[in-house]
Parts: structure tokens; C-alpha cells; sequence
């Protein structure tokens, strides 16, 4: 992928820090909390590669998940330039630890059932498709043109998965019962998408890209109609905060990491 | 032919070459027919080409990037380079008629036009009537809307029993 090449700052210079006169640390934290939620959710939802119900949807979800690691690949490589530090896509993905992954809590829980793994991606889907569509205008380019290109694929997840939550939820007793379970065990963990700090208040003033406490709206228009097709009732709020946007991860997140890092950490520089 | 009597590599030359670039995944349609070259510069430090990728995480792209090296070495360039260009994204629109109709005799179903990115879309799948690339017939249902690769979903003929694929429109 061609690199953007970064503007220097004036007055950049001699400070004494190891990052170039271009970076900017506000930007590479926006961009890997989108780059480390695209490469968690892949990573999961990989972990069903031979093992989905039927072949056709264990091919929708490693498909699905081949899409968010090349996302998470074009994101990873953005947050290295922004970053300043000389960090390429493997670096990132590969020789970090757990809290320096900012992905939200959600897509790190493990999969559940088949109903659960759906859900939450279509509930993510949707998230991601307010949010590739506004960063679709970023005043980045790079950022705008991994955007533009997602937001594609991100339509044809929400499609697959909202078909598959109402037809789930409006679908046999058991379905119904396993989706619904999945919805309450899930549903609390969005509150964080939307707490916005101030790498979103520095990413809505430079024009990157928009707070996320900002998207709430488009994404329950999108969600609400779904949910009431398929017969199910989102449980009410309450004031548990998952804070894996901030580095505190569950302690699920630990596994995703010991064996996505397994084989680099074994063998650095491994290559196919 | 030896190399020191070969005419150097034209830009409409470099072209005609790629047009004889098979993409790995779908190998009746070249790399141009595709739409995924979006520029070729031949200058003094050799030949550049600029391909955008089909999908962000489609497994063809390096085998690709490959293909065009090696054949454009092979037709005479001395220096390739393939630069990958995200914006503006690649649609399947870019996909020639003269192509979508390859496509259809080698028994894939060619995309429906898919508009503008930023335009609304449906939220829920709406199966199309799809021609059958076999026999014709708009009798057809999607089996799978996922397929063998990231930009085909699986569809069957109710009238002839043939199953299909179907080109996505992306």
C-alpha cells in the first residue's frame, strides 16, 4: 500500500522525541481503535473456519473475517505512519501487548454459540457502517480511501447478519431463545462505543473523523427495525462500562493474543 | 526473439500485455477487463503500473501484483513497479460489457450495476431475478451468500438444476 506521506509540523523539531516532526499520537490512537477492532473481530470470527453449522456459513464467516483483517492490515499501517515510531501492519498486530490493544470489549468475548458470534457482528456491522460512511469524508485521504473501500464490505456483513438475527429471533423456540440470550449478554457492552474521551474530541476538531459518541442515533436506526422483525427486546441500560477502547481488556483478551502472536513470537521475521 | 533486438516497452504495448494478465480467481476475465489497472506510466526507470485491490482482504492481490511483474518482465521491462491505489474504490461497474458477457459463457452470473458508495442502500438482502448463465432462466435462488471466493455468492437454477456463481456487486 502506498504510504501517505506525513506533512511536517512546523516547530516540530528538536524535541527530543524518538517520533518524526509528522506524527501525531491523538490520530494513531483514533485509527487502532477501528485498526485493533477490525484485526480482533477477524481473529475471532476466523475461530470458526470448519467449525460453523453449515458450510455456507462457515464460509460467510471466514469470508467476513478475510475482509476485517485486510481492513485491520490497511488501518494498522495507517496508525504506524500517524504514530511516528516506525511501526509497520506486523509490528502492530504482532509485538504488542494486551494493553496497548484498543479495540472495544465486545469483539474480544468469545464467540458463544453461532447466535452470539451473528449477533455481535451484526450489531458491530452496523457501527461500523455509520462509521466508515463519516470517515468516508475524512480529511485524511488515506483514511477516507480505506473507508470509502470498507464501508462496501461492511454493507454486505450488516445484510448477511441481519438476515440472520431475524431469522433466528422469528425463527424456532430454541433460535429465538439462544439469540435473545446473546442479546442480553451482549447489548451492555455497546454503552462503550459511544463514550466519547479525548481522542474522539481531538479527531472531530482536526476533521479525521467523528467522535463516536456521536453515532448513536444512525446506529439504532439501523439496529432498532432489526431487532423488532426478529422479536427481540434489548435490555435496559445501566451503567456498566467495558473499557477496552482504553487498554483495560477482559480477561478473555489474554487467549485472542496467545495464539494470534504465537507463531511470530516463536519465529520473528516467519514469513509464508 | 533477443533481447537486444526487442523494440522497448511501449505504454500501449505495456497495456496489451496486461490485457493477457489472468486474474487468479476468475481466469476468463484479464486484470484490465477486471478494472483493477487504473494507470500504466512507462518512463526511464521502467514501468509502473497502478492496481487497486477488489476486496480489502482478497488472498489474489499478491498473486496478481506477481503476474503483472513477471509479465511484463517477460515482454522486455526491465524495472516494474505496481503501486496499490485505494480511492477511488473499485466497484464492480468498472467491469466491461464486453467482459460481463465472458463472465456469463464461463457460467458465472455477471453483477447488477451497484451505484454510487455513499448512496443508500438496503439494509436487508433483496434477491434479484438473476439470469441463469446457463439456460436463462430467472428461476433461480441464492444458496449461499457467500461463495468459493470474496466477490461471488452461490446461486442455483430451479429450472435447469445447475448451480451458479454469482459476481457481487461491490
Amino acid at each position: 500500500m502506498d504510504l501517505t506521506t506525513p506533512v511536517a509540523s512546523s516547530g516540530g523539531a528538536g524535541t527530543g522525541s524518538t517520533t518524526h516532526p509528522g506524527a501525531d499520537p491523538q490520530a494513531a490512537a483514533y485509527v487502532l481503535r477501528i485498526a485493533d477492532a477490525c484485526l480482533i473481530h477477524g481473529q475471532r470470527l476466523a475461530e470458526w473456519c470448519g467449525h460453523a453449522p453449515v458450510l455456507e456459513e462457515d464460509i460467510a464467516l471466514t469470508n467476513i473475517a478475510l475482509d476485517h483483517i485486510g481492513q485491520a492490515r490497511m488501518a494498522l499501517t495507517l496508525a504506524g505512519e500517524l504514530e511516528g515510531r516506525g511501526r509497520d501492519e506486523d509490528a502492530l498486530a504482532y509485538q504488542r501487548l494486551e494493553h496497548d490493544f484498543r479495540n472495544v470489549t465486545m469483539l474480544e468475548l468469545p464467540n458463544g454459540d453461532f447466535a452470539r458470534t451473528l449477533l455481535r457482528c451484526f450489531l458491530w456491522s452496523a457501527f461500523m457502517n455509520v462509521l466508515w460512511a463519516a470517515l468516508a469524508e475524512s480529511r485524511n485521504a488515506q483514511l477516507a480511501a480505506i473507508a470509502a473501500k470498507s464501508l462496501k464490505e461492511a454493507r454486505y456483513h450488516l445484510r448477511h447478519t441481519a438476515d440472520w438475527v431475524v431469522r433466528l429471533g422469528d425463527g424456532t423456540d430454541e433460535s429465538h431463545r439462544r439469540i435473545g440470550r446473546a442479546l442480553g449478554e451482549l447489548w451492555p457492552y455497546t454503552a462503550e462505543w459511544f463514550d466519547a474521551d479525548a481522542v474522539d474530541a481531538a479527531a472531530a476538531a482536526s476533521g479525521l473523523g467523528p467522535s463516536w459518541g456521536r453515532l448513536a442515533p444512525a446506529w439504532q436506526a439501523l439496529v432498532t427495525p432489526v431487532l423488532q422483525e426478529a422479536g427481540l427486546v434489548p435490555p435496559a441500560d445501566t451503567p456498566f462500562r467495558s473499557t477496552g477502547k482504553r487498554g483495560v481488556h477482559s480477561e478473555h483478551m489474554g487467549l485472542v493474543l496467545a495464539e494470534m502472536q504465537a507463531l511470530p513470537r516463536a519465529f520473528p521475521g516467519a514469513v509464508w | 526473439m533477443s533481447e537486444l533486438l526487442a523494440a522497448p516497452l511501449t505504454r500501449d504495448g505495456a497495456w496489451t500485455v496486461l490485457e493477457s494478465v489472468l486474474d487468479p480467481e476468475v481466469p476468463v476475465l484479464s486484470v484490465v477487463e477486471l478494472g483493477i489497472v487504473r494507470d500504466v506510466q512507462v518512463g526511464d526507470d521502467g514501468v509502473h503500473v497502478t492496481v487497486t485491490p477488489t476486496y480489502s482482504g482478497c488472498p489474489a492481490t499478491e498473486t496478481i501484483r506477481a503476474s503483472i511483474v513477471d509479465a511484463l518482465r517477460a515482454a522486455g521491462a526491465d524495472n516494474v513497479a505496481v503501486h496499490m491505489q485505494l480511492a477511488p474504490a473499485w466497484t464492480t461497474d468498472w467491469i466491461a460489457p464486453a467482459a460481463a458477457e465472458k463472465l456469463r459463457r464461463y457460467g458465472i452470473a455477471p453483477p447488477h450495476l451497484a451505484g454510487s458508495p455513499l448512496a443508500a442502500q438496503p439494509l436487508r438482502f433483496h434477491p434479484r431475478a438473476l439470469h441463469c448463465p446457463r439456460c436463462d432462466s430467472t428461476h433461480t435462488e441464492q444458496l449461499s451468500a457467500f461463495g468459493s471466493t470474496a466477490c461471488k455468492a452461490l446461486y442455483r437454477c430451479l429450472t435447469c438444476r445447475e448451480p451458479f456463481d454469482y459476481f457481487k456487486p461491490i
